[in-house]
């Protein structure tokens, strides 16, 4: 069982606690009828398979209830790091493998 | 005639035990597994095997154990199929049975595989029954079905108590032989949580089988008793009969532990096991290594076994396997076995290596105790029927095998090296680097906090494993900030060794007819694994699959080096790259019991319950399970069944007052500033002119334009909404909110809570439910001009404050009420007495989705299926038009959405009168050629409704426009015509809805 830590408790905690809630920083266009069709597929559909490092999402659904962003390592399973959703992507490099 | 040797063993001689195996009494002690009791009456043959129905003992000692799988009985409902011999310790009464065999072990009509094994060789069950084809149900199936399985599964349920805990500590050591206890001596002291833990009935591993060894100047058992009492004053927490049976991220192990089943007299509630789950900060893996097998005709015959077992059922149980024993062995370790079952009185036949060197104080030790050596040799045969008689062996000169002699014996001792046990390890994602000299893999990299020491990375003898121990702990030490020196050892008597690796042996005969079998409990021989090969099978994960080899519940512990060595032979390829197979948890097979825990019968998942439960079940419901929820599915009264039930509910409330307990809806309460910009943005429908007062149906769909979810939503005040979901939609639809608000529109002031379970929510429904609820709400005139249909007012009903709403989901007059939940119960009652003077009658959900079908009314999630958008729902009437933006509004005009052809929801009504199946598939012509075209499918079907014939909702191509139309619904018996009609059975105008108009 992974453990995750939720950058809003403070606290690393066992995965039962979270849910999984798919690719992070996708930004719903905020003006969606402006879109093209081959736009709004892409916003709605096409969503990255990576080897390595993944910018997902988790909420912290058995506890704070906060949806969170994560970098986490799918070859390995762990968790790069965790960081509140609406912030920047880290930096990849400053990333220390196994650090959560 | 007893095979126990006087003074030998660790088993208590002042304690014997009696037990049964297949109806006869046997007697040993305590200390005893089942296996050694047996085999301390001389009793080799324990079971058939699982195709073949061979006779088999067992070959080894511990829980890799492949062929001594009994069944064991301690009590009701206290059977267990398939329980290692070789680890079921002996309790008072216990009761155990052979499996696999027919009538009887001794003899045995299933045999009759064996003689057929032609057909059952390598994919047999790919291959023996594809043809003829008619064969397959009547002949091959039933066979196939009587021949499956290992032993018989239990027919009675588990009275057993299960239990589970966690655990959290530094240094979790897995396995208590020499590398183990040196691991958690070097771990004690320091003020660290160690936890040391072994399969066994008690800590030890090799010690317990080489009582010879000297650690530093004391005896092995000595050594051992002052470890552990040493370790325990340290404060290690030392657990025995106990398995860690997987590997799991971030350091997290989970244990069985076995805490009943040694026990004569179990005390009342005590768990039969215990899951363990651990998260440690750092693991040893000191699992030690496991004696491989020899290949070659016959190997699986009662009496050959492992000669590293043979010292182990010698020397911690104080049993003789064989009073005229012949090893067989490519490593040194089997001569030790062969020494100390000679200095145990047995005549061993002959010490056969396949080695044309072996070191020379082995060969002055076997010509000190008079043991016949044969260099160079193989074996090729055994014969004896349901016990081996003699050995067939050969000399072997380069690639020539002489002519064979026999060796008469009662017993073989095999050794074919040794095997680092790997499995948790490979749990871990850990890498397997191949050794050619150890002709093995070793384990490298893993990503856990985990080191592995001793015979688990192919080190040898007691003094390199107690060296490694320490040294592998020290370096788990190291990274916890424990820096030290690693504990030194000295240890006399020690029996390092070295040995070669086989494929099968040489042999002088056929190969193609040997049974030198590789997986004993699956029946794969060393032949089965070529023919994989030559049939084309190249990946090592195919070999498996396609013979089964290393497929059984023994997981390969003892197959899958020789299965690789085969194969890779077969192959012309070196080992490495052919690859191993995948090691998964559980390390040995594991009760469901453990995994369960506490979670059985009601606690294995909620039921959750209104507050009007009790009455409905005093008042005779019969239930359905929606989601985790209960609910009433109708009342029957005597002699009732469902569907008469059913259409009398229908028929009361259509016709007077109908009351129905909604409270297991979802409920969220959306509160703030921003509260209505939220609503209208979630929902299709517009919300930021609903007044406070009144209600609005709502339709949520997912940004891709598809229905989610509905409900009914009322403004309780400017800021404050109460929000309706489907009962299973709940915490779904609160997430997707939660997500949208979280993350997409955080600028947003709006707080959500779930009010579900705060709410007890009644509806009442008919032309009778105004006049009803009237003289209960004092405050509040139920006029159509007061208080229109879709209204909504926080007002007292029955002198309890509450949320009333004028909505209705039958098409009558209705009101829901909501009142605190607590207070659920005596506000039906109340209107439960009210309501007699109009024949009030509860119905349940069956009639409340006859009721909305017949307005059309859908439910989401039955008529809608994740692909229907609010037009094919014939619902565009809930969108809003003049929206900028709502979630699904952008997802709704995409081209295939706005296609023509896509499928509409539509009524159906059958031609013949009869009753359509739900899901049933729907053609426009059905006489076309199968396969058909099928346009469509029934969502909704119902006949104890109030139209008079029975009704249906379907999902059709471009359905809406092909309304009077004939689609037919074939059937396995017949073809049913059906017409397409408006989804609107009933009362297309409303009218009924209105308070006055029907009565
Ligand atoms: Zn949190």
């Amino acid at each position: 069982m992974l453990l995750i830590h939720c950058p809003h408790c403070e606290e690393t905690l066992p995965e039962a606690e979270f849910a999984y809630a798919g690719q992070a920083h996708i930004v719903r266009p905020a003006d969606p009828m402006s879109q093209t069709d081959e736009q709004w597929e892409e916003f709605l559909f096409i969503r990255e398979n990576a080897k390595g490092a993944h910018y997902e999402r988790w909420r912290h659904l058995h506890g704070c209830g906060r949806f969170f962003n994560a970098v986490r390592d799918t070859v390995s399973d762990r968790f790069l790091t965790t960081y509140p959703s609406g912030t920047p992507r880290p930096d990849l490099s400053t990333l220390t493998e196994g650090k959560a | 005639m007893s095979y126990r040797i006087p003074g030998r063993g660790r088993i208590d001689r002042a304690q014997p035990i009696r037990f049964t195996f297949d109806g006869h009494d046997v007697e040993g002690f305590r200390g005893d597994t089942v296996a050694s009791a047996l085999l301390a009456q001389g009793n080799h043959l324990m079971g058939r095997s699982f195709k073949y129905h061979r006779p088999r003992g067992p070959v080894a000692a511990g829980s890799e154990e492949p062929n001594a799988l009994i069944g064991t009985r301690r009590g009701k409902g206290q059977f267990e199929p398939n329980t290692r011999a070789t680890m079921q310790e002996l309790r008072k009464g216990l009761e155990t049975t052979s499996q696999n065999k027919y009538p009887s072990l001794k003899f045995d009509v299933g045999a009759v595989n064996d003689a057929a094994y032609m057909l059952f060789s390598a994919g047999f069950y790919y291959k023996t029954f594809m043809w003829p084809r008619n064969f397959w149900h009547k002949v091959y199936e039933p066979f196939i079905r009587a021949a499956a399985g290992l032993g018989v599964s239990p027919t009675e349920e588990d009275p057993d108590v299960y239990a589970s805990r966690n655990m959290h500590c530094d240094v979790l050591i897995v396995g208590a032989g020499p590398s183990g206890l040196a691991a958690a001596r070097q771990a004690a002291g320091k003020g660290l949580k160690v936890v040391l833990v072994d399969e066994h009935s008690e800590a030890g591993g090799t010690l317990l089988s080489e009582p010879q060894a000297k650690i530093d100047g004391v005896a092995a058992w000595d050594w051992l008793s002052s470890t552990l009492a040493e370790l325990e004053a340290a404060g290690v927490k030392v657990m025995t009969r106990t398995t860690a049976i997987g590997y799991y991220h971030e350091n997290f192990i989970g244990m069985v532990e076995r805490l009943t089943d040694h026990l004569d007299e179990v005390p009342q509630d005590t768990p039969r096991e215990r899951m363990w789950r651990v998260r440690a900060k750092q693991v040893v893996l000191a699992q030690g290594a496991l004696e491989k097998p020899l290949v070659f005709h016959g190997n699986d015959r009662p009496g050959v076994m492992l000669a590293g077992s043979a010292q182990t059922f010698l020397n911690r149980f104080g049993v003789l396997v064989g009073k005229r024993p012949v090893v067989l062995t490519s490593h040194d370790s089997a001569w030790y076995a062969a020494f100390d079952l000679a200095g145990a009185g047995a005549q061993v036949q002959a010490i056969v290596d396949t080695r044309a060197e072996v070191r020379a104080d082995l060969l002055d030790q076997a010509k000190a105790l008079n043991i016949p050596v044969k260099l160079s040799h193989t074996a090729t045969a055994t014969s004896g029927r349901l016990r081996v008689s003699s050995l067939r062996v050969n000399k072997v000169s380069g690639s020539t095998v002489s002519a064979g002699s026999e060796i008469k014996c009662d017993a073989v001792l095999m050794s074919g090296g040794w095997t680092p046990s790997l499995h948790l390890f490979s749990h871990t994602k850990g890498k397997l680097a191949w050794d050619d000299d150890l002709t093995t893999f070793l384990p490298s990299d893993t990503p856990e906090d985990c080191v592995i020491a001793g015979a688990g990375r192919g080190l040898w003898g007691i003094e390199a494993a107690l060296a490694d121990g320490a040294a592998q702990a020290q370096a788990a030490l190291d990274a916890l900030g424990q820096a030290g020196d690693a504990a030194s050892y000295a240890v006399d008597e020690d029996r390092p060794g070295t040995g070669v690796m086989h494929k099968e042996l040489p042999t002088d005969k056929q190969p193609g007819r040997a049974k030198a079998f590789v997986d004993y409990q699956n029946d794969v021989t060393a032949k089965d694994l070529r023919l994989a090969v030559k049939e084309g099978m190249r990946s090592i994960e195919h070999v498996k699959r396609y013979t089964t080899n290393g497929m059984a519940t023994d997981q390969g512990k003892m197959s899958n080096i020789n299965g690789l060595n085969i194969a890779a032979d077969a192959l012309g390829k070196k080992q490495p790259q052919v690859g191993l197979t995948t090691f998964r948890p559980p390390y040995t097979p594991t009760t469901f019991g453990a995994f369960a825990g506490y979670h059985r019968g009601s606690h294995f998942e909620v039921t959750r319950k209104t507050q009007i439960d009790a009455w409905a079940e005093e008042n005779g419901a019969v239930y359905e399970p929606v989601g985790q929820w209960r609910r009433a599915r109708y009342f029957p009264k005597s002699g009732e069944d469902m569907d008469a039930a059913v259409k009398r509910e229908c028929a009361a409330t259509r016709s007077s007052v109908g009351i129905f307990d909604a409270s297991t809806l979802g409920k969220i309460e959306v509160v703030g500033p921003d509260a209505a910009e939220f609503v209208n943005r979630m929902y299709t429908n517009p919300f930021l002119k609903l007044a406070p007062g009144k209600c609005r149906y709502g339709l949520l769909c997912g940004d891709d334009g598809f229905i989610r979810d509905d409900g009914v939503i009322g403004r309780i005040s400017d800021d404050r909404f109460h929000v309706t979901t489907t009962t299973g939609g709940a915490a779904r639809v609160l997430n997707m909110m939660e997500d949208y608000l979280q993350t997409e529109w955080p600028d947003l002031d709006v707080w959500l809570t779930s009010v579900t379970e705060q709410w007890s929510t009644i509806a009442l429904n008919g032309p009778n439910a105004a006049k009803l609820l009237q003289p209960l709400v004092p405050d509040l005139v139920l006029t159509e001009e007061n208080f229109p249909h879709m209204s909504c007012a926080e007002v007292d009903v029955a002198g309890i404050p509450a949320r009333l709403w004028r909505v209705s989901f039958t098409g009558e007059i209705g009101f829901e009420v909501n009142v605190p939940a607590p207070l659920g119960r005596q506000l039906w009652e109340t209107l439960w007495e009210a309501g007699q003077q109009y024949d009030i009658c509860a119905y349940g959900t069956e009639t409340m989705h006859v009721l909305r079908a017949e307005k059309g009314y859908i439910i989401v999630g039955q008529d809608t299926d994740g692909t229907v958008t609010p037009f094919d729902a014939g619902m565009g009437w809930a969108v809003g038009k003049k929206k900028a933006d709502f979630v699904g509004m952008r997802g709704m005009a995409r081209p295939d959405l706005v296609a023509k052809g896509r499928r509409q929801l539509v009524g159906l009504l059958t031609e013949d009168g009869s009753k359509l199946e739900e899901g049933a598939q729907i053609v426009l012509d059905p006489n076309q050629p199968i396969p058909m075209k099928m346009v469509g499918f029934v969502t909704s079907s119902y006949d104890q409704g109030t139209v008079g014939q029975p009704i249906a909702l379907a999902l059709v191509e471009g359905g809406q426009d092909r309304m009077g139309e004939t689609v037919y619904i074939p059937m396995p018996d017949r073809t049913i015509a059906a017409k397409i009609v408006s989804t609107i059975f009933v009362d297309p105008e409303n009218n009924r809805l209105k308070i006055g108009a029907a009565a």
